[in-house]
């Protein structure tokens, strides 16, 4: 089936077999790799991408399901090779170790400060709590996030 | 995306990592992220029961179906088809026996995923059962089922004992003597980055192996032995890891992907495990049961330890072994024992894999040593932080195998950063202010962790550094960068010396093809060896710059010009030359300095224990504040302290990822993680059901350094790597001990145990 979205600020339409997950067809058919699949199952949020700027699980989608939608992954994050308030919080407070579940965290947490620009360390923590994380322990992300929102203009947001 | 900043590095200074930018954009390419126009799929059929007799393969069905490239068993492995660093006992391909659930039968690659699962399933055996042995004290009695045949011991792989001064005689001598038995269960690591790579063959013959693991030249060694390929033959690339924390420590996709890549007429094939099947088929930390006695006099002073340990190695030996002989090395934690008899048996069973996971051992002994501390404490009306001062070893003491310390011991000096800090002054008024239905505690605990293998085991690192001809530098990393860290730490130990910024260094990760042989990523050793090597290594490139350098400037002493971001200039003039145009002065190998370093072992005293003794240590000292719901059992940790003796620190930000990084996979160990397999069947198929901690289930944590430098150390440092994990297990029953008043010997300590061991208190306590 075809399917038209926006990718990253970009029009697709692409011919794709109608029970692909969006995973699939980010990583192995747009060489967006940024998305991982941790779990496959909805676990542990290491392919959250953004839909109509909402976090949403990629490996839980169907290609369908993103007709006529905008999607942002981590790779259109990052304008004019600037990095996102977000990412540069992550790089400038430690947030990065092994990297793995870094660009589902980054999805999520821009996702969360769209929401709520000043959120407290604990709604910063209930909201990741769907992004596992085995190295971190969360402390340098919350306080990645909780920087974040302070150097965030308004606008910044996605 | 570099930023452009010319600081040069300097150690002792919080700097973010290298790796950061790549990873935080999602450019950093993992082994999972290979992907080229015409690849296949490869995948295993585990065997699904966990013991019987291998009688036959079906592939014939899974051969027919359209997309199927090749169904291989183990008539197709034409080396020994065994691999394990130590006994070589687990086949690539099962081929008589099936000793676990995990066991892969058969091999198939296809050319999609679908056509891959759909495969699987077509692929059948027949066995004829065995029965299962899954309990390691069932398993050492005279009638259980063999899982070894050949093992001259049964289905006891190592016993190890130590004994030193009276040995269990001198509880006679002791005032006071507690006991318990304690249990850890098996830990599942669940790295983000399940098991992944990607294989195929170059036209002259050479096999490429990008895979996730800690021990590339390892494992080199080990697929030439089981495939029947020459070594030099093979060459393997390890990318940054998605994780690993001793899970990816040795083979386990590098030999079927390498078999894989064998059939496939040249074509990539790639294989990604699924969780299900990583939780299924990876190594777990080993589960333990430990008798512990300790005997105390009047003072407070240990006098007397007795530790039996069973240690479950599960289906094979893997590195099961070493990891309970560092544990039983560690049995006595971070104290002065006159008198000790330790005891370990690890065992075989029909459960799942053992092997090294963060802590290596020491974790478990450690949950139950710093238990029988508080125990005695408790029972002589000590404070648990006094008895601990009393008995902390201090540089020239004997541990507890009786080896004496001689490099830096910092554990005195933990506990007193821990006796200073506000959580452990303010500890009674937060206890008092618990809300109804509340109850609080607050628990420490102590940990040493050696640094780097045993002494019978050569740890070396052979470090490589080449100013390229743009001028800038390129450290051929030697050892895996699991998400620790330590290729970061690389560049800013260069950086110091050589007076660069971070955006001079390119990093080489490991690649048997391009950097040196220098163990593995694991024994809280990378920064320390390698570092070591690079120093030496750096040291020797800046002095071949400076004095090519020279016929640039008005002098004739090296002294007289320095060093600097980019390029180098005289110390009063103004002139700059560029590091590329110095690099244009070199010959081809002169641009390249290496550099060996191995590091300091135990002469003495071999034969205390397997493989020998370590001497270099790491210490710590962890408090755990817990708030207790009595009508629900639940617990939460609500703060936490780790003060560590690591040496001096290279990298603060990096020192408290690691610390932190720790504690939480230790409290997710100490309430919650428990891998349960029933019957050699697995329960805990998925993140659903396996608990690792959330955002929400991990305080905010102080992390201390201690003072303190270790002499033979780069910069000073020593291991941090796994001395955090071991603190949170103790320190979480301590304080729940000190909250209610129950001890909860086997963790996780869930709310259901607390609910119960509550339950059990109040009928005690109702009169009659």
């Amino acid at each position: 089936m075809k399917i038209s979205f926006i990718l990253n600020g970009k029009k697709k339409t692409i011919d794709v077999e109608s029970g692909m997950r969006v995973i699939d067809l980010l990583r192995e058919h747009l060489h967006l790799i940024g998305a991982k699949e941790g779990c496959g199952s909805g676990e542990c949020g290491a392919c959250t991408i953004l839909v109509d700027g909402e976090s949403r699980l990629s490996c839980l989608m169907l290609a369908a399901q993103i007709e006529g939608k905008r999607i942002t992954t981590i790779e259109g994050l990052s304008k004019d090779r600037r990095l996102h308030p977000v990412q540069e919080a992550f790089v400038e407070n430690g947030a990065v170790q092994c990297g793995f579940c870094t660009p589902g965290m980054v999805m999520t947490a821009v996702d969360l400060l769209s929401r709520n620009r000043h959120p407290s360390r604990d709604e910063i923590r209930e909201g990741i709590s769907g992004n596992l994380c085995r190295c971190t322990g969360y402390q340098k992300i919350v306080d990645a996030i909780e920087a974040a929102a302070k150097d965030m203009k308004e606008g910044d947001a996605e | 995306m570099m930023r452009e900043e010319k600081k040069p590095l300097m150690t002792g200074t919080a700097a973010p990592r290298l790796d950061a930018w790549a990873k935080v954009t999602g450019r950093e390419r993992y082994a999972a992220d290979l992907y080229s126009d015409r690849f296949f799929w490869s995948g295993a059929k585990r065997a699904g029961i966990p013991h019987g007799k291998l009688l036959e393969v079906h592939t014939e069905d899974a051969k027919r179906l359209k997309g199927v490239v090749a169904v291989l068993t183990s008539a197709d492995v034409a080396g020994s088809n065994r691999v394990g660093i130590i006994r070589g006992d687990q086949p690539v391909l099962a081929d008589k026996k099936i000793c676990y659930a995990g066991d892969p039968v058969a091999l198939v690659i296809a050319e999609d995923k679908d056509i891959l699962q759909e495969a699987l399933d077509l692929v059948t055996f027949d066995h004829e059962p065995l029965p299962g042995v899954f309990d390691v004290e069932e398993a050492l009695r005279k009638d259980a089922p063999l899982i070894h045949e050949d093992n001259p011991w049964g289905n006891l792989l190592r016993l190890v004992s130590v004994e030193t001064g009276k040995g269990a005689s001198a509880f006679d001598e002791c005032d006071v003597i507690v006991e318990g038995l304690f249990e850890t269960p098996f830990q599942e690591h669940a790295y983000l980055e399940t098991e992944a790579g990607w294989a195929y063959l170059e036209e002259d013959g050479g096999l490429v192996v990008v895979a996730t693991t800690q021990t590339p030249f390892r494992d080199r060694n080990e697929m030439a032995l089981a495939l029947g390929i020459d070594a030099e033959k093979i060459r393997i690339v390890v990318p940054y890891l998605g994780g690993a924390f001793g899970g990816k420590d040795g083979i386990t996709v590098q030999c079927l992907l390498g078999l894989a890549a064998l059939h496939t007429g040249g074509v990539p094939v790639k294989m990604w495990l699924g969780r299900e099947e990583s939780f299924l088929a990876s190594v777990k930390r080993l589960s333990a049961k430990m008798h512990y006695r300790l005997g105390v006099k009047r003072g407070g002073a240990f006098h007397t330890l007795e530790c039996k340990a069973y240690f479950d190695t599960g289906a094979y030996a893997g590195l099961g072994e070493t990891v309970m002989t560092l544990g039983l090395e560690h049995a006595g934690s971070a104290y002065r024992i006159p008198n000790v008899t330790i005891e370990g048996s690890c065992v075989y069973t029909n459960n799942s894999v053992g092997g090294p996971f963060r802590g290596f051992g020491v974790t478990q002994v450690t949950a139950a040593m710093e238990q029988v501390v508080d125990m005695a404490a408790q029972r002589l009306s000590i404070d648990p932080l006094a008895i601990r001062r009393i008995n902390a070893v201090e540089k020239g003491d004997k541990n507890c195998i009786g080896v004496t310390l001689t490099h830096s011991t910092g554990i005195k000096k933990c506990l007193a950063a821990l006796s200073e800090h506000p959580l452990w002054m303010e500890r009674e008024g937060w206890k008092m202010k618990a809300g109804q239905f509340k109850k609080r505690g607050v628990g420490i605990a102590c940990m040493a962790h050696a640094m780097g293998y045993p002494a019978a085991v050569p740890d070396f690192a052979n470090a490589k550094i080449e100013l390229t001809m743009e001028g800038r530098f390129r450290i051929y990393v030697g050892i895996v960068d699991m998400g620790q860290g330590n290729a970061s730490a690389y560049a800013q130990i260069a950086g110091t010396i050589l007076n660069q910024d971070q955006g001079a260094f390119e990093l080489v990760q490991p690649d048997t093809g391009r950097t040196l042989p220098s163990g593995s990523s694991s024994a809280s050793r990378t920064t320390y060896v390698y570092g070591n090597a690079l120093i030496i290594a750096a040291e020797d490139l800046k002095k071949r710059i400076l004095d090519k350098a020279l016929s640039f400037f008005k002098t004739a002493r090296s002294q007289d010009i320095v060093l600097g971001p980019g390029g180098i200039g005289h110390r009063e003039g103004k002139k700059k030359i560029s590091l590329k145009k110095v690099a244009e002065l070199f010959g081809e190998t002169e641009r390249t300095c290496k550099a060996y370093f191995r590091v300091p072992a135990a002469t003495e005293m071999m034969d205390r224990i397997y493989l020998g003794p370590h001497i270099i240590f790491s210490y710590g000292a962890h408090l755990a504040y817990v708030e207790i719901d009595t009508l629900t059992g639940c617990i939460e940790v609500t703060g936490y302290l780790a003060v560590t003796d690591a040496g001096s620190v290279i990298n603060p930000q990096a020192y408290e990822q690691q610390v932190h990084g720790g504690i939480a996979q230790g409290i997710g160990f100490a309430l919650s993680e428990e891998y349960k397999v029933t019957e050699g069947r697995t329960d805990t198929k998925s993140l659903a059901t396996y608990i690792i901690p959330t955002a929400m289930d991990v305080p905010d944590m102080v992390s201390i350094a201690a003072d303190g430098v270790e002499e033979t150390g780069p910069f000073g440092m020593k291991g941090i790597g796994e001395i955090s994990i071991s603190g949170p297990v103790p320190a979480v029953a301590n304080a729940v001990a000190d909250a209610c008043g129950i001890r909860v010997p086997r963790n996780p300590i869930t709310a259901e145990k607390i609910l119960q061991a509550l339950g059990k208190q109040n009928k005690q306590e109702r009169p009659r």
